[in-house]
């Protein structure tokens, strides 16, 4: 088994309390897995990429472990944390697009990025170009400041940087958002081939957009407002949801084919709730059609098939 | 009602301005009451450049902007300040677009000291309520907030709010949805659909076609400031014909079709018919530049209402008129 989360909460100091962004997040990610983590803006996906691979100053560790093969994964220690950080775990972070040094010839970067891992260049630079090579990017690429890159171009070749050191985890935080249809197509593709080649082991892709999810990944969880509300297969969210909120969300995406004329989509009415200082019980509950007396004790987050969990009491 | 007349727009880039930069080429098309054109292209096709345009943000180089027969590229102050009466746009980034330090409905405010001077305080009370419920927005939940105490939804729907209160005959609808959250954008997608439907011509421009399929009943396809296929949009996204436009909606990631099974119903495996082009043949250049004698039709009818800059299938329509010409 690859990754193993339990119970992680991770919070956001203000000055008027803690955001509980990531409240007790359970979950498991299978070797050779791609799991996608969707979820509106607000909902915890971010903070949940973020602390397993570095938690920033803001945010604090409250509680929960992390297990990766075996191993556990010290993310409350900044100075442990670092062990790890590249070599076992690894991030295409949300602004990949300014993630590499302006002022640096692409290959130098890397080279000193390597050194600063004690790793040697040259020994990795035929990998290097194979993999530059696989991801449809032109040999000269090293010779290149980042700014003479597109977008995509940049995207791709962080992607390879971040997995050159094959590591285990790899978390792809809204690699695509920023980009055009065609080259996000492109990306995305590139994610999987990676997967394929078994450059990385397995993969947290974290996006909004649960339509490219489907496309690439085997299973996806959904988030609302810190915590869970549906893992299931990628078959199985997309076609038969379980959660009423699931439901809702899937139902309210348009696609290409469905028209306002023939069919009227609707949305789901109301907000997330603040975490500043959430309500007690199902965190849906305010905007769920289904809401019922027993919502107002929190929902266990529980296995109702094989590799499907919801966390609702009108399913359990 | 509005209509483009072969406008190109030509910016000048580079230190000293001496570089140029063709961000429109050759686009026509028109807006009519009640009707929903959608343009959709990727990041610098001019999409945004042609919105703007429409509002007289930009200037016009080349072509003509009817607005109910006037051209609104050379109109002076006087009139530009009727022409925004009927014409509004509102745009992508909702926070950006409100200023922080006052209050939201300060934009309804500055719009009745502009052109309402003479209604009674009271009687313009009741018009912004007015106004707000027809963007179904609860009047005392979103008056008398400032910016950040709103959600990017209903800031939103402030703006159209606050064009609704001018009489207008067309909005502009910049990349409006594309910040929102997937639970709340459908609702502001349906509420242009209502606006539509009460006789209003929307300008839609985005960069997800799904969007576009949904709500529109023209589409516009733009690649690289060409209008490569528009049409009804119908028509277009069940058998799209220029090269771009199949790529373009292979590429969409879906929903309950993977991307292997659109690519297979599109065929975008016959590389021969993807990159065939017969512009390529005719005017060697960049596929979907329009020819460069400027009498030549830059699209041609495929079928009654459906029009594309370059198709295999078209190819023969072409060459008549080509031999015409």
């Amino acid at each position: 088994m690859s990754l193993r989360v339990e119970n992680l909460r991770v919070y956001y100091r203000t000055l008027r309390g803690n955001v509980q962004a990531l409240d007790g997040v359970t979950f498991r990610l299978e070797d050779g897995e791609i799991m996608g983590v969707a979820g509106e803006s607000g909902c915890g996906k971010t903070t949940l990429s973020k602390s397993l691979i570095r938690l920033d100053g803001r945010m604090q560790y409250i509680e929960g472990s992390v297990e990766l093969d075996g191993a556990r994964l010290p993310v409350d220690k900044q100075e442990e944390m670092n062990n790890f950080r590249y070599t076992e775990v690894s991030i295409i972070p949300q602004y990949a697009m300014s993630a590499m040094m302006p002022i640096r010839r692409i290959g130098r970067m890397i080279s000193e990025l390597l050194q600063s891992r004690g790793y040697d260049y040259q020994t990795i630079l035929p990998e290097l170009r194979r993999r530059i090579e696989l991801v449809g990017l032109p040999e000269n690429v090293l010779d290149r400041y980042p700014i003479e890159l597109s977008g995509g171009m940049k995207q791709r070749m962080v992607l390879v940087i971040s997995t050159l050191l094959n590591p285990s985890l790899l978390i792809a935080d809204e690699v695509t958002s920023a980009l055009d249809v065609s080259t996000q197509k492109a990306v995305a593709e590139a994610l999987v081939e990676f997967r394929d080649r078994e450059f990385v082991k397995s993969m947290i892709v974290v996006t909004h957009d649960i339509s490219l999810v489907y496309q690439i990944a085997d299973t996806i969880m959904v988030m609302y407002a810190g915590k869970l509300a549906e893992k299931a297969s990628t078959e199985v969210i997309v076609e038969s949801p379980l959660h009423p909120y699931t439901q809702l969300l899937i139902s309210s995406l348009p696609e290409v084919g469905v028209r306002y004329a023939d069919k009227q989509l609707g949305g789901i009415p109301g907000s997330p709730p603040q975490l500043l200082n959430p309500p007690k019980g199902c965190r849906f509950r305010d905007r769920c059609p289904l809401a019922f007396d027993k919502c107002v004790e929190e929902p266990p987050f529980v296995e109702v098939a094989p590799g499907h969990s919801v966390a609702c009491w009108k399913v359990n | 009602m509005l209509k483009l007349d072969r406008i190109w727009k030509t910016y000048k880039v580079g230190a000293f301005g001496n570089k140029e930069l063709t961000a429109v080429r050759d686009v026509s098309f028109d807006v009519g009451p009640g009707e929903v054109v959608s343009l959709i292209g990727e990041s610098g096709s001019g999409k945004t450049t042609i919105g703007r345009m429409v509002l007289r943000l930009n200037s016009v180089s080349r072509g003509k902007i009817l607005f109910d027969g006037t051209d609104i590229s050379t109109i002076g102050r006087g009139q530009l300040k009727e022409y925004y009466r009927k014409v509004q746009g509102v745009f992508q980034d909702p926070f950006s677009s409100y200023n922080p330090i006052f209050k939201a409905d300060r934009v309804f405010y500055m719009i009745k000291d502009q052109y309402f001077p003479r209604v009674k305080g009271s009687e313009w009370a009741e018009r912004i309520d007015g106004a707000l419920r027809d963007v179904r927005l609860d009047p005392a939940q979103v008056l008398n907030k400032f910016p950040h105490q709103l959600s990017g939804g209903q800031l939103q729907r402030m703006l159209i709010a606050r064009a609704l209160l001018l009489d207008i005959k067309i909005l502009v609808a910049d990349e409006i949805i594309s910040m929102l959250d997937a639970s709340t954008r459908i609702d502001v997608l349906n509420l242009l659909a209502d606006l539509k439907a009460r006789g209003l011509g929307i300008l839609f421009v985005t960069h997800d076609l799904a969007l576009g399929n949904y709500i529109s009943t023209r589409t516009v396809i733009l690649r690289k400031g060409v209008a490569v296929e528009m049409g009804e949009t119908a028509k277009v996204f069940a058998d799209p014909q220029h090269p771009y436009s199949k790529v373009l909606l292979g590429s969409v990631p879906q929903l309950h079709k993977k991307w292997s099974q659109v690519a297979a119903e599109l065929k975008l495996d016959d590389t021969a018919a993807v990159e065939h082009c017969v512009y390529h043949d005719k005017f060697p250049g960049e596929c979907g530049q329009p020819p460069t004698d400027p009498e030549q039709p830059p699209v041609v009818e495929y079928q009654p209402g459906h029009f594309v800059a370059c198709a295999k299938e078209g190819r023969e329509h072409l060459e008549d008129l080509l031999a015409a010409a």
